[in-house]
């Protein structure tokens, strides 16, 4: 029973993605009609080629066919893969986002991490210590993740931890002099980006956490607990904490696209090597292909993530499936 | 007549169960709970400063923000440039109060327009419900998948950075909390007794949307407009730390990006635009959370 109500939501939320995915593809395809130049150019790059080749894009790309037919074209090339060719490195696009798709998720998920463990400490202590100091000290530190620049917070780490104190590098992945040396070698090169990007996420989770508790810490079976005569911290152990988390790990799903769009931020300041770098240099480039491209796949994604997050929601918490 | 004012007791008796008060002294009451928070008044006063800045920066500026000079990379309080110079010689004093004007004009700019928008959408789904509310739901839906920041970067970097286009831009991804926060308000109020008085009476639809429903949804929608008058004054600087600002003017986030090849030679052209962004955004923060308690106080005890 319980399974197949299980079965019947995941089915039902992913079914209504669909018009979400297709409007991200219908804004990509808008934005290639709209952007400036030719949309052959946009698909094959600047680099010359013979009037044949350009024949044949055409008629790949269907361009002397009606917009309907383009767009349904545009949506079979994005299933086979195909995001264009890059102007300015003339490599596929997908190549050039796969490359780089890595260090962006070793990145942000970092920084997810961090936020996760900060923010749900902050949190707890915020909640178990209403009113007193550190509750208070949270809540400052929350106002300010919500409102100091990440991309300047970054720049404000270098300055301390890179330029003065000398303790890790400025940026980059890995050393020039040894390469990629693995895990352990990057991780110097990975604090500081992560701990700039964390910041605002450790201010959402934290406040989510401390509201969250506070919400349980009302309810009847917490009462009951306490009549049983258990103490605060076996509480919060035993029930809170587990009644508490789901509207965390929801706010922490829902949020990935503000992540990504930060992780853009952070990796131009930390010269990264992932796809928001790339998106920094492209725009100055103005390499369109790999802009729409990056466009999508960051869209893609979060439509994703936010389908993942439901549905790990709606498993954790067996009241979001019976609403809907 | 006795209908109408036993309709009227109806609706009155309903207003104060509910805690809904006609709109009157709305803004003396709002004022009294908002001074009520030292923090949130301290942020007040250092908006309208901030304000003032923009507003009188020919006057406070020392130099021309634009005009470089010899005296490149000066540390502050060098003669006669208080917060020193950049890498061309350009006085940072004179680049932050110019830098204000472009901010503030964002914010409030994008706080604007998003709000009229999402009112506008809140309004038709709350009140007529049914398909008109679903697919203007799915709408809002969409734009909130969007990833606001990553768009906007790719559409300023593909249609030019005007000013008027970052506000445009900014404010197009910006308007569905307000639809959504209006729907919510425009859905329990909508057979609210003093609603369905004022329908019994023949009152034009828009008159009800717009004298009987809105100011009861208004302060929620004013607490969203602080907030999103600090989220646009990032997503501002942020766009212009990408070099995508309008490039006829000085912006903090411009001025960041230049820092960004000095961080080594000159703290202070990172530190000081930085900390002016910061600070307003945290004031528009502040100021949001203090009207959210001044304007909302059944919401305080939940905080």
């Amino acid at each position: 029973m319980r399974q197949a109500e299980i079965a019947l939501f995941i089915a039902k939320r992913m079914l209504s993605a669909l018009p979400l995915l297709l409007g991200v593809v219908v804004v990509n395809f808008l934005l290639i009609q709209l952007a400036p130049g030719d949309p052959i150019t946009v698909l094959v790059g600047d680099n010359p080629v013979s009037e044949e080749y350009l024949n044949q894009i055409r008629a790949e790309f269907g361009l002397d066919k009606p917009v309907w037919e383009q767009l349904w074209i545009y949506v079979v090339q994005i299933l086979h893969g195909n995001l264009g060719t890059s102007y300015s490195r003339h490599q596929p696009v997908t190549e050039l986002l796969l490359d780089r798709a890595g260090n962006t998720l070793k990145l942000t998920l970092t920084a997810i991490l961090l936020a996760t463990v900060v923010g749900g400490l902050l949190g707890v202590l915020a909640a178990r210590f209403r009113g007193r100091p550190i509750d208070a000290g949270t809540q400052t530190v929350t106002l300010l993740g919500f409102s100091v620049p990440e991309f300047w917070l970054g720049q404000i780490l270098i300055l301390l931890f890179a330029v003065n104190l000398q303790w890790l590098p400025s940026g980059g992945a890995y050393s020039i002099r040894t390469g990629d040396a693995g895990f352990f070698a990057t991780l110097n090169y990975l604090i500081l980006p992560a701990v700039a990007l964390s910041f605002r996420y450790v201010a959402l989770i934290s406040r989510m956490t401390r509201a969250s508790l506070l919400e349980v810490s009302n309810a009847d079976f917490v009462t009951a607990a306490r009549a049983r005569g258990l103490s605060d911290g076996g509480i919060l152990r035993r029930h809170t904490l587990k009644n508490a988390a789901p509207p965390v790990i929801t706010v922490i799903g829902y949020n990935f696209g503000f992540i990504l769009g930060g992780s853009v931020m952070i990796e131009t300041v930390f010269s990264w090597p992932g796809i928001g770098r790339l998106l920094y240099e492209s725009i100055g480039s103005r390499d369109y292909p790999v802009l729409i491209g990056i466009l999508l796949v960051i869209s893609v994604t979060v439509v994703i993530a936010n389908l993942i997050t439901d549905i790990v929601h709606m498993l954790i918490d067996p009241r979001v499936g019976q609403k809907a | 007549m006795t209908d109408n004012s036993s309709d009227s007791t109806l609706a009155l008796a309903t207003v104060e169960r509910e805690g809904l008060r006609p709109p009157r002294n709305r803004f003396v009451e709002a004022w009294s709970g908002l001074s009520r928070s030292k923090i949130a008044v301290a942020s007040l006063v250092f908006i309208i400063l901030v304000l003032l800045m923009g507003a009188f920066a020919p006057l406070l500026q020392t130099n021309d923000p634009f005009a470089g000079g010899k005296d490149a990379l000066l540390p502050p309080l060098s003669g006669e440039h208080l917060l020193g110079t950049d890498h061309l010689g350009r006085d940072i004093w004179s680049q932050l109060v110019n830098g204000a004007r472009v901010s503030l004009m964002v914010g409030f700019s994008v706080a604007a327009a998003a709000t009229v928008i999402g009112i506008i959408v809140g309004a038709l789904a709350g009140f007529y419900g049914g398909w008109i509310d679903s697919l203007l739901m799915r709408i809002t839906e969409f734009f909130q998948t969007l990833p606001r920041l990553v768009l906007a970067l790719i559409i300023v970097a593909l249609f030019g950075s005007s000013v008027t286009m970052l506000i445009g831009v900014i404010a197009i991804l910006s308007w569905p909390q307000t639809a959504r926060v209006v729907r919510t308000g425009f859905m329990s109020l909508r057979s609210v007794a003093f609603v369905d008085a004022a329908r019994v009476s023949g009152m034009p639809r828009t008159a009800i949307i717009f004298r009987e429903i809105l100011p009861n949804v208004l302060a929620s929608v004013v607490v969203i407009a602080s907030l999103d008058v600090g989220a646009a004054i990032l997503t501002e600087a942020s766009l212009s730390f990408f070099g995508l600002g309008d490039p006829n003017l000085v912006s903090w986030g411009g001025m960041l990006q230049q820092a960004q090849q000095y961080l080594a030679q000159a703290w202070w052209m990172a530190v000081f635009p930085g900390v002016a962004i910061a600070l307003i955004v945290l004031a528009f923060n502040i100021l949001g959370d203090g009207l959210n308690d001044a304007l909302n106080p059944r919401l305080k005890e939940r905080a």
